[in-house]
């Protein structure tokens, strides 16, 4: 377990590379600069600054440094939060972030997975048809349109809940809705094919020609077995909360990590972009290797090694 | 003597959308205490669902008329509660595929342990206990280890062992063993078939052999129902029904048998034309179209189970064949 553990992590090194020299090279194919502004800066200021960031270095240098900095830990000055180091900013905002998407990622699991069992046990009734037929919105629906449209209805036209910022709990209803709706949809729609699929099983037919009681049966031998697939699921949604919540926080003004990177990618903050993107692309495949990990305890015929 | 189980006029359909699919037609046959009652036809005749609906084990579009009694008490249109305090304990069955019936994602401990734990009130302890006495039994080497292992790490005819032992745990009346070799090869088939006759030799249970293997029945069984369309066509001692059939599907069956004693130019004989589609069954007998002794009355008056010697029924206008 331990040896299969230390050889994901490893071979999660070159993907990181990967993500890290295709980042790198495009946020500086993007047009303009980290310096550039409306109004012409002075060349001899605008050279300063490139010597002072680097920036007048072969691009291949400039990498070269970059990786040899990220290898102790460092993600570099920002460029346009003068004085803060990148990884400063990161730890800073990585709880507001975290927060966010646990909560996301906690209510997407309960509503779906008990929307998805509901439908499965009442199939091709009105119950079934309903929590499919407004599950297929909610995938159709992006986030950044459920967003403004939550903030209209119970923000603006209800008054119930603030539009934005954070602290408070009110706070954190329309942001976790508006980010967990789709995935609600996904796991819904996974759990009710799985769990139909397991309950036409020959396994499931002996569970209950046991004698067992129906909720044995519905828990130990039917919802256990067909949570596998959504297991599996959970890599891809935590990867998507993560993307989804840099929109969200930028819609909601929260202070996290994700409104960062939207700034940072407008203002070229070469640093700041390539800091949460390797952070994030770092935090998905761990937590990938954690819904492996996951699987491999609910299915014994996964062997570690 | 005794009758563990008692149906009369069972009769299983199954809801589609191009209309009802009459698997059972409405049978009637009974259990002794101890015997071993086999249960022959092809696939599609409806020998599976009969006890599919004993169990209470039909799938969601299919329901059950008439009446079955288990013990003498009334078991068809229990109550899900009720009917799980008689199957498991008192009634078990086991399935053709022991690859897919044990479930992958549990330990044999914890699926043999959750049926004594739930009808004999057993503290997981004790339970786990009778769990690899009954794993010995069925013959399963070292079978304490074995407890604990899960069911891919068992071949399959150890896997229809572990089911036997699962099914026997709480000392049934009568086991329902539903083609339980058919998926198997033929030398652990006889393996099987040993454990299931010495198993009824301690037990005492009766067994319901439902199979379309004629080999299997002559070996195992004392008595022999022949289904036919959903239909018993005929019914009596296995040695009656070997050594004389009556009705001409019956005939026809054991005809199809392969022989050893046979001179390699004899060509296996087989009974021509196709199964009647149960959601139009043609008028009068079912086997007509596929009979070669039909006449006048086979289209126009169905024929009915009737006994025509000692222990013996057929389903045939024909006096005698």
């Amino acid at each position: 377990m331990l040896n299969f553990f230390l050889r994901r992590l490893g071979g999660a090194i070159p993907t990181l590379f990967i993500i890290i020299a295709i980042s790198f090279f495009m946020i500086r194919l993007a047009p303009g600069g980290p310096f550039a502004r409306e109004r012409q800066v002075p060349p001899e200021v605008l050279a300063a600054l490139n010597r002072q960031y680097h920036l007048d270095e072969p691009l291949w240098q400039q990498f070269l440094r970059y990786i040899g900095d990220l290898l102790q830990g460092d993600f570099g000055p920002s460029f346009k939060y003068k004085d803060f180091r990148v990884t400063d900013l990161i730890l800073q905002g990585f709880p507001t972030s975290l927060q966010l998407g646990l909560l996301a990622i906690s209510l997407a699991l309960i509503i779906g997975l008990s929307l998805g069992i509901w439908a499965a046990l009442r199939q091709n009734t009105i119950v079934d048809y309903t929590t499919m037929g407004v599950s297929m919105l909610g995938i159709a629906v992006p986030n950044f349109v459920v967003a403004p449209v939550l903030t209209l209805i119970f923000g603006l036209m209800l008054g119930w809940l603030p539009v934005g910022g954070w602290g408070h709990p009110a706070n954190y209803v329309l942001p976790v809705i508006a980010l967990c709706l789709s995935q609600i949809a996904s796991i819904a729609r996974l759990m009710r094919a799985s769990m139909i699929e397991v309950l036409r099983s020959n396994y499931v037919r002996t569970a209950h020609a046991k004698g067992l009681p129906e909720r044995i049966v519905l828990r130990r031998h039917a919802i256990r077995a067909a949570l596998l697939p959504v297991v599996s699921f959970l890599g891809p949604a935590i990867a998507n909360i993560i993307t989804g919540s840099v929109v969200i926080e930028q819609i909601f003004s929260i202070p996290g990590i994700g409104r960062y990177f939207v700034q940072a990618s407008l203002n070229r903050d070469y640093t700041m972009v390539m800091g949460v993107t390797v952070f994030y692309g770092a935090l998905i495949i761990f937590c990938n290797l954690l819904a492996d990990l996951a699987y491999g305890l609910l299915d014994p015929k996964v062997r570690y090694d | 003597m005794a009758a563990v189980l008692e149906v009369t006029g069972l009769k299983t359909s199954f809801a589609t959308q191009e209309g009802a699919v009459k698997a059972v037609g409405g049978v009637d046959f009974s259990i002794n205490k101890g015997e071993t009652l086999g249960v022959v036809g092809e696939s599609g005749s409806g020998k599976s669902q009969i006890f599919m609906s004993i169990m209470g084990l039909l799938a969601r579009n299919g329901s059950a008329t008439g009446s079955v009694k288990f013990q003498g008490e009334e078991i068809l249109g229990l109550d899900v509660q009720a009917l799980n305090r008689v199957r498991g304990a008192k009634m078990a069955m086991i399935f053709q595929d022991p690859m897919t019936s044990l479930n992958p994602y549990l330990s044999v401990r914890r699926q043999m342990t959750e049926v004594l734990i739930q009808h004999k009130g057993l503290s997981e302890d004790q339970a786990a206990k009778q769990s690899a006495e009954m794993l010995e039994k069925v013959q399963i080497p070292e079978a304490k280890r074995r407890l604990n292992m899960y069911p891919h790490e068992f071949s399959g005819g150890m896997r229809q062992r572990v089911m036997i032992a699962m099914a026997l745990l709480c000392g049934p009346e009568l086991l329902i063993a539903d083609e339980p070799t058919t998926a198997l090869d033929v030398t652990v088939q006889a393996q099987i078939l040993e454990v299931l006759v010495g198993l009824q030799r301690d037990f005492g249970m009766a067994i319901a052999l439902i199979t379309h293997d004629l080999g299997v029945i002559a070996r195992m069984a004392d008595r022999v129902m022949v289904m036919y369309a959903g239909n018993i066509v005929e019914k009596g001692s296995v040695r009656d029904l070997f050594k004389d059939p009556q009705h001409p599907y019956t005939q026809g069956l054991l005809e199809s048998m392969p022989r050893l004693d046979e001179t390699e130019e004899t060509r296996l004989m087989t009974i021509g034309g196709q199964p009647p589609n149960l959601q139009n069954l043609p008028s009068g007998c079912s086997f007509r179209d596929r009979c070669r002794y039909a006449f006048e009355r086979c289209p126009v008056e169905t024929p009915l189970l009737t006994p025509f010697a000692e222990g013996r029924s057929k389903a045939c206008h024909l006096p005698s064949l």
